[in-house]
């Protein structure tokens, strides 16, 4: 059976039309390329519209204290150390620019009393640093570059799914793709080609992502031969709704603390006071999320097991001003009124830190010709991710992504070529369980995997059950071997869900290896065994590569700061606060 | 509430089709799309439906319940006490499959629409007081059911003529936006045909996103058509004043 495809040639391939994936594309239009840029949904619904709180640069508008050195002190403090410290630094430069252009291009921040773009305060941010547009900045983002995309000479192809990535004597070589809407193929050969998909969020049951955060590009270029790095890093965010139980998981934006929230155990104690005195609420995610698992641990959660958020103080005015998503969705899903009581909330899976191990000034994987930006990518983060470092995050280096593949267009010569029987094998493999009978059902497949995720490689971990979490994934890997869905290729989700099934699968093997590896707790990873951060393994990432189709996962340094970086971190305070301590 | 609720779902393609119904377990909170998710995991596993974040910040799931254009997401299903939920795919767009329409021309006009030209380099400077009101605009999350809804683009299939209410709110933002110079009321008057709006206001009514836009957006750009063409010195003050 020999099928027939559509096919396209491109200088440069974008797989993703999330923010990362947008802003991408747009730089390497700009450079003159012929660029595609690939999405499983339509054209602006990516999941970086669900974004709610802001977007972190330091622009200093409200703090005139603050600049790149102390976004970056926050950067890596929050990340524990183990950040590409070359990633942070370039971030943090460059966030004010790519904030600003996106102010050229259209987004209307809201403004401070002197018109300029007003900037809000969030956990572990030293100073009021996230650009927002109320509790929508997502939507705002990507709808500008949405807007952007349509004036440059970008080719978009909506709700389109990749299926594998070739290679060619080792290089980046092209995609293969097929339409949601009908099954049809298409093939895509390109010079270079950029993954911007995403994280992996639906690994987890309780989630505060949309469907698509299925890790589908980073397990393409893993299979391709890229590396992934750090991926036991999994962020929960500590509030998230817990009841009724059609809603867990979805996320309470953390402007409610910002906005002066206060968490609050059974028995009415603000219990931050034990964990965090100083920060209190506005502590590091990894911080408030455990803090609420222990609560319930020991028998002072709410009802529904979580804690007590309540922001009635402020007054139902400037909560309906503030947090005007927040109040709706409370009433609507909930039917509880956030103005007068305070609601359930606790830890739902929201950032993966981990992902494609990238260069820091062109995004470049290990693989020829192959990049990767946004939450696919990992090292910007660390062991734990800022609240509006992500949405920073895809624009600083969608953008140089963007560049990077210009850049290796120009100094590589003639078009990697595709291997028509590989192609054909790949299109047999998508097709295969399609309108068979008797195999396994993908959302049953999906719902094990969930299931063995939140038991074994959960918000705590010990050795021995990450040890049966590894094995429990590896038979799930041979059983997911033999998935069948009836149907037609017609906009079929059962087949689509096979599809993303596979590819979080060969993704939380490495969740898994990693946090074995691990033998310590920093950040997002909590081992009960392993109570403290270690020196040792603070000099240290774990890196996964494939080889012979199994993952192997081997150490690899982290690389240590220059001097005048590492002086930063030895004034005493942050960066932005000891300067000006100086000169009063 | 039932312990038991009943859908009725429309099964179909191009060719046409007809309501299917299902019985599935009521689930406390669950909203309309939950029970299309149990439906696909327990039921039908080729049921199509467009979703993405379940939260209403994405405008992927519209559809009409009960007769009424809606956010799937944004719907919950005990709304709905003792009576079957009937659920089909938006009837102005033309379907794929079940229900998923295609909305493809709603991009195409999008396209069409002059982009932001700004006077200066930012950073600017502007009051909130100033951008209030495009920023309601800039709430849309182009559900397209405020076009699904629209007469002149469900009865009188008249896409030729009138761009329909989304685009309208994308021109008036543009157009009140206190930094842009570009000219959009040709086009408006013209191809765009704001004239075809006789604000019977349908569109604000099912606005998920609360946007008033007939008053808000529709009336002031029909406003400026009729400074600009009937009203030629008035048109020119207001142009110098931009
Ligand atoms: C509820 C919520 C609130 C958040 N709030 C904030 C915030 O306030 N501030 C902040 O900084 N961060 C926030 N985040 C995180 C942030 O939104 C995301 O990390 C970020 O948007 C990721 O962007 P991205 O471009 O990397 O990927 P995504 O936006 O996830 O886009 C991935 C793209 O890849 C496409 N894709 C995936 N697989 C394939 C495939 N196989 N073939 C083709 N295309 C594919 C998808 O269709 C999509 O277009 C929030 C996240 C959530 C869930
Ligand atoms: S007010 Fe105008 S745009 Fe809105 S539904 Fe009526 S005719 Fe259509
Ligand atoms: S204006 Fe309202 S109804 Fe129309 S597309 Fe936007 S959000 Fe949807
Ligand atoms: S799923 Fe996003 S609006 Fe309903």
């Amino acid at each position: 059976m020999s099928e027939n495809i559509e096919r396209h040639a491109y200088d440069v391939l974008i797989i993703g039309s999330g923010g990362a994936g947008l802003r991408a594309a747009i730089a390497a239009a700009e450079g003159g390329a012929k660029v595609a840029v690939l999405g499983k949904s339509l054209l602006g619904k990516a999941h970086t519209v669900m974004a709610e709180g802001g977007v972190a640069a330091s622009l200093a508008n409200v703090d005139p204290a603050d600049g790149w050195e102390t976004h970056f002190y926050d950067t890596m403090r929050s990340g524990h150390f183990i950040n590409n410290y070359k990633m942070a630094e370039v971030f943090a430069k460059e966030a004010p620019a790519r904030v600003l252009e996106l102010e050229q291009w259209g987004a209307v921040f809201d403004r401070t009393p002197d018109g300029k773009i007003m900037q809000r305060p969030f956990g572990a941010h030293t100073f009021r640093r996230l650009a927002h547009v109320g509790d929508r900045t997502g939507m705002e983002l990507i709808r500008t570059l949405e807007q952007k995309i349509l004036t440059v000479n970008v080719d978009v192809f909506q709700e389109i799914t990749a299926t594998k990535i070739f290679t060619d004597n080792g290089r980046a070589a092209g995609a293969v793709a097929y339409y949601r809407e009908d099954g049809r193929f298409a093939l895509f050969s390109a010079k270079a080609i950029v993954i911007a998909t995403g994280g992996w969020g639906k690994a987890y049951k309780v989630t505060s992502n949309s469907w698509e955060s299925t890790g589908d590009g980073a397990a393409l270029a893993f299979r391709a031969g890229a590396e992934l790095v750090d991926m036991e890093m999994v962020q929960f965010h500590p509030t998230g709704m817990v009841w009724p139980p059609g809603v867990r998981g979805i996320l309470v934006t953390e402007g409610v603390r910002g906005e002066g929230g206060l968490l609050r155990n059974s028995e009415g104690e603000r219990f931050m006071e034990k964990y965090d005195p100083q920060r209190m609420e506005l502590s590091s995610r990894d911080v408030v999320a455990r803090s609420i698992y222990k609560e319930v641990q020991a028998g002072r959660g709410t009802p529904h097991g979580g804690a007590w958020l309540d922001i009635t103080h402020k007054g139902p005015e400037y909560i309906k001003r503030k947090l005007p998503g927040m109040y709706q969705q409370f009433m609507a899903l909930a039917d509880v009124d956030i103005t007068k009581t305070p609601f359930e909330v606790g830890p739902t899976i929201h950032y993966t830190m981990g992902g494609l191990r990238v260069d820091a000034l062109t995004c470049a994987t290990n693989v020829p010709g192959l990049f990767a930006a946004g939450e696919c990518a990992g090292g910007l983060h660390g062991a734990n991710r800022l609240g509006g470092n992500s949405l920073a995050d895809i624009l600083v280096f969608g953008k140089r992504a963007g560049d990077g593949a210009l850049e290796f267009l120009q100094g590589s010569e003639g078009t990697p070529k595709l291997d028509d029987a590989e192609v054909q094998q790949e299109i047999e493999r998508v097709l295969k369980p399609l309108g068979n009978e008797g195999g396994e059902n993908p959302y049953a497949v999906h719902e094990v995997l969930q299931e063995v995720m939140a038991e074994h490689a959960g918000i705590s971990r010990t050795g021995p059950s990450l040890e049966e979490g590894l094995q429990k994934m590896l038979e799930l890997k041979a059983r997911a071997e033999h998935m069948t869905v009836p149907g037609s290729r017609v906009f079929n989700p059962g087949w689509h869900a096979v599809q993303d099934v596979r590819n979080m699968i060969a993704l939380c093997e490495t969740i898994i290896r990693g946090a074995i590896e691990r033998k310590e707790s920093r950040g997002a990873q909590w081992r009960l065994d392993f109570a403290d951060e270690l020196d040792e393994y603070g000099k240290v990432n774990f890196v996964h590569k494939l080889e012979d189709g199994e993952a192997k996962t081997f150490s690899a340094p982290v690389s240590e700061m220059p001097t005048e970086l590492q002086e930063l971190f030895q004034l005493g305070a942050a960066p932005g606060i000891a300067k000006s301590a100086k000169k009063e | 509430m039932a312990e038991e609720i009943t859908l009725s779902v429309f099964r179909g393609d191009r060719s046409g089709g007809r309501e299917q119904e299902y019985k599935i377990p009521a689930i406390p909170g669950m909203v309309v799309l939950d029970a299309l998710h149990y439906i696909q995991a327990h039921q039908a596993s080729d049921l199509a439906v467009r979703w993405n974040c379940k939260a209403a910040h994405c405008g992927s799931c519209s559809a009409e319940i009960n007769g009424s254009a809606k956010l799937l997401c944004k719907t919950r299903v005990d709304d709905y006490e003792d009576e079957v939920i009937h659920v089909r795919p938006m009837h102005t767009f033309p379907v794929i499959k079940d229900l998923v329409t295609d909305v493809s021309w709603n991009y195409e006009k999008l396209r069409q629409i002059p982009a932001f030209q700004p006077a200066v380099n930012a950073p600017f400077t502007m009051q909130q007081r100033d951008v209030d009101r495009i920023q309601e605009f800039r709430k849309c999350i182009e559900c397209f059911l405020c076009q699904n809804i629209c007469h002149v683009l469900r009865e009188h299939d008249a896409k030729d003529a009138y761009w329909g209410p989304r685009m309208m709110i994308r021109m008036a933002e543009l157009e009140m936006h206190p930094l842009d110079t570009a000219d959009r009321v040709d086009l408006l008057k013209g191809a765009a045909g704001v004239g075809y709006c006789n604000i019977t206001k349908c569109c604000t009514v099912v606005c998920p996103q609360g946007i008033n836009i007939t008053d808000n957006g529709i009336i002031p750009l029909k406003e400026r058509v009729a400074d600009k063409y009937f009203d030629p010195l008035g048109g020119l003050v207001r142009k110098m004043h931009k």
